[in-house]
């Protein structure tokens, strides 16, 4: 076919796509709203799979959290209330790690309180927590301003502290924080840094760090050296509820484990889980492997773009039978049409090429629109339902390229059909 | 020189058990330039034998010579490309298509044998002025008056220089006048050494063609000059 047949072939098309305008558009409409689910659905997937996975690297995926719980009550079994419960990791769990464990690059111990931080008539409260210098490798740290706590603070135990970004205008109206003083539970505490919020590994789960903040009405983090915490702290917590007064004591909340490269996670899962359980009779820890939770999470990606792609493949074939019917009804509609071309000189392959196409300006019309549609529609999904979403050019070509594909194949057989007729008897044809 | 040459050429249906013979061995040789009239009774074969001349259907036996060429041994897309050069159809229903405005129905035959769009419109336009209807190009079908239409088909008809023209009942859906205008041109397109082959029931018209060929049952009943 010569490049004149061709322009002369889709003139034709458009043209008989323009004098039915209403049908033309009612059927494109099939593909429209299968090719804008397609690229909504992609969207809205990507989108879920990247907010996860973001929510998962801030864990940091070399890592393994150890996690203080509390065991389960045992009170009914003794008969009575234990009036002090002691439970969780201790500094000999985090000394053993970091002794026994080959694969361990950095064991880093966490303890966080509760407390409410003062600067003169100000006051916030925050999440203390006393940690350790290296504390920035297994936590992607960001420094804002002033330095992170130091060897030296832990060592003389110093009255040092690090706040997070977000907590300096609630405490410090209008002075520069670093060097000020901050008073936590009767004690004062030098800034020396600011660093910023949301890179926090401490809140754990899959939560991001503002949400698990508002949600404990904690406006944010102060971290002071470990052994500072250590003797301004009691390791005992009081609960003063409806069952009388208990005591708690739990000497550190967390140790996060870090290995040197992803190889290793699973493996020092297994040893460190079998270390703990020889240091500990009671269940009152838990290990979280940011890793595992990755797989899972893409599993579930996974799982969830099989869904929605199979939603919206349904509704593309739907379309594309739509078009396919529509066309058969064209055809026979045309007959005489038909007729008079192939007396006229028309070929079989003429009158396919005619039809074919006619069915592919609309699935191409029907494609664009469809584009332009599916392209706002996750951003109305961002708006509204606060989800977000990810559209990629390629899932635009993918979902148009589909368009396309669904064309040829249901205006294959309309057109096939069309130019078998009879001549003799589509000329006979009122 | 015979442009149309049949040698005993038939055309069979096969309904169930019973074989039709719409054509039995029919011999006929149309010359160049030659204004022919074929008549007969409904069911006498006359359909059949127009499809036949046209390239349109293939006989069960016997051989058709167009031009000299064997056209009865020719796949569908050899018959389409013949039909498009070599013949030109004018129907009793002017068969003109709809959605085309007058100039692009006479381009027609000409794009589907591949002429460039600037080629096949100067031809159009000189066919529509032939016709008279040079104003007309940019009108649909359904604006023109019936004897308009047929003349626009009578352009399409002539757009690849056919050997043969096929008229089949051209004045069949007109009044007296404008049958007589299309008559005109049919005369004319004689006038300047045309094959003509035109079925009708029409005597009047037959009296103008040079050679009547009566059909019945299937056979050549009468071949007359006039």
């Amino acid at each position: 076919m010569n490049i004149f047949a061709l322009k002369g072939t889709v003139k034709l098309g458009l043209k008989s796509l323009w004098m039915h305008r209403l049908r033309s558009t009612l059927t494109t409409l099939g593909i429209v709203f299968g090719v804008a689910s397609v690229i909504a659905m992609l969207a809205i997937g990507a989108g879920a799979s990247r907010e996860a996975q973001a929510a998962i690297a801030r864990l940091g995926s070399t890592n393994l959290i150890v996690e203080t719980v509390k065991p389960p009550q045992q009170q009914e079994l003794t008969g009575q209330t234990q009036f002090v419960t002691s439970y969780g990791l201790t500094y000999t769990d985090a000394e053993s790690i970091r002794n026994t464990l080959p694969g361990v690059e950095v064991a880093v111990p966490v303890r966080e309180m509760n407390a409410d931080a003062r600067h003169l008539i100000r006051q916030a409260a925050v999440k203390v927590i006393g940690t350790v210098p290296w504390y920035t490798e297994i936590a992607p740290i960001h420094l804002v301003a002033g330095r992170f706590l130091s060897s030296t603070d832990e060592h003389r135990e110093l009255a040092v502290c690090v706040i997070d970004e977000q907590l300096g205008p609630r405490l410090f109206a209008y002075e520069d924080p670093i060097g000020m003083y901050v008073r936590i539970s009767d004690s004062y505490y030098c800034v020396v840094g600011i660093v910023s919020a949301g890179s926090d590994v401490t809140s754990g789960g899959t939560s991001s760090t503002e949400d698990a903040a508002s949600r404990s009405g904690v406006a944010g983090n102060i971290y002071i050296p470990l052994s500072a915490s250590k003797s301004r702290f009691s390791n005992m917590v009081g609960n003063f509820g409806t069952s009388g007064r208990s005591f708690e004591i739990v000497e550190l909340h967390k140790i996060i484990v870090k290995v040197p490269s992803n190889n290793e996670v699973l493996p020092t899962h297994q040893v460190l889980d079998t270390l703990l359980k020889r240091l500990h009779d009671k269940q009152d820890f838990r290990i979280i492997v940011p890793l595992e939770l990755l797989r899972e999470a893409e599993r579930t990606t996974r799982i969830f773009s099989i869904v929605l792609g199979s939603i919206a493949a349904i509704s593309l074939i739907v379309g594309g039978i739509g078009i396919m019917n529509i066309m058969l009804a064209t055809v026979s509609e045309r007959t005489r049409e038909i007729g008079i071309r192939r007396a006229l000189g028309a070929r079989k392959r003429d009158i396919v090429a005619q039809f074919l196409a006619e069915t592919l300006l609309l699935t191409f019309l029907g494609g664009i629109i469809g584009i332009f549609l599916g392209s706002f529609i996750p951003f109305f999904v961002t708006k509204f339902a606060h989800m977000a979403t990810v559209t990629t050019f390629s899932s635009l070509m993918l979902a148009f390229g589909i368009s396309g594909i669904i064309g040829l194949t249901f205006g294959l057989y309309p057109a096939w059909h069309a130019a078998n007729m009879n001549p003799i008897e589509s000329l006979r044809h009122e | 020189m015979e442009v149309v040459n049949i040698e005993k050429m038939s055309k069979t249906y096969v309904m169930g058990q019973v074989v039709l013979y719409a054509l039995r061995e029919v011999d006929l040789s149309i010359s160049q330039g030659q204004y022919v009239a074929i008549m007969g009774p409904s069911g006498s074969g006359k359909s059949t034998l127009l499809n036949l001349l046209g390239c349109l259907d293939k006989p069960t036996a016997g051989n058709y010579f167009l031009n000299s060429q064997d056209v009865s041994s020719l796949d569908d897309s050899e018959l389409s490309k013949i039909r498009g050069k070599e013949i030109g159809f004018i129907f009793q229903s002017y068969n003109l298509i709809a959605q085309l405005n007058v100039m692009e129905n006479i381009e027609l035959p000409m794009f589907y044998q591949g002429y460039s769009p600037s080629d096949s419109s100067a031809r159009a336009e000189e066919l529509a002025v032939m016709v008279g209807l040079g104003e007309r190009t940019r009108h649909k079908p359904s604006e023109l008056s019936g004897g308009q239409q047929q003349r626009v088909a009578i352009a399409r008809a002539l757009a690849n220089d056919p050997v043969v023209l096929l008229a089949d009942e051209p004045t069949g859906n007109l009044d007296s006048a404008s049958g007589a205008e299309i008559l005109e041109i049919l005369d004319e397109l004689h006038a300047r050494n045309k094959t003509l082959i035109v079925v009708t029931h029409d005597e009047s018209i037959a009296a103008r063609a040079q050679r009547t060929i009566h059909l019945l049952d299937g056979k050549i009943d009468r071949d007359e000059l006039n």
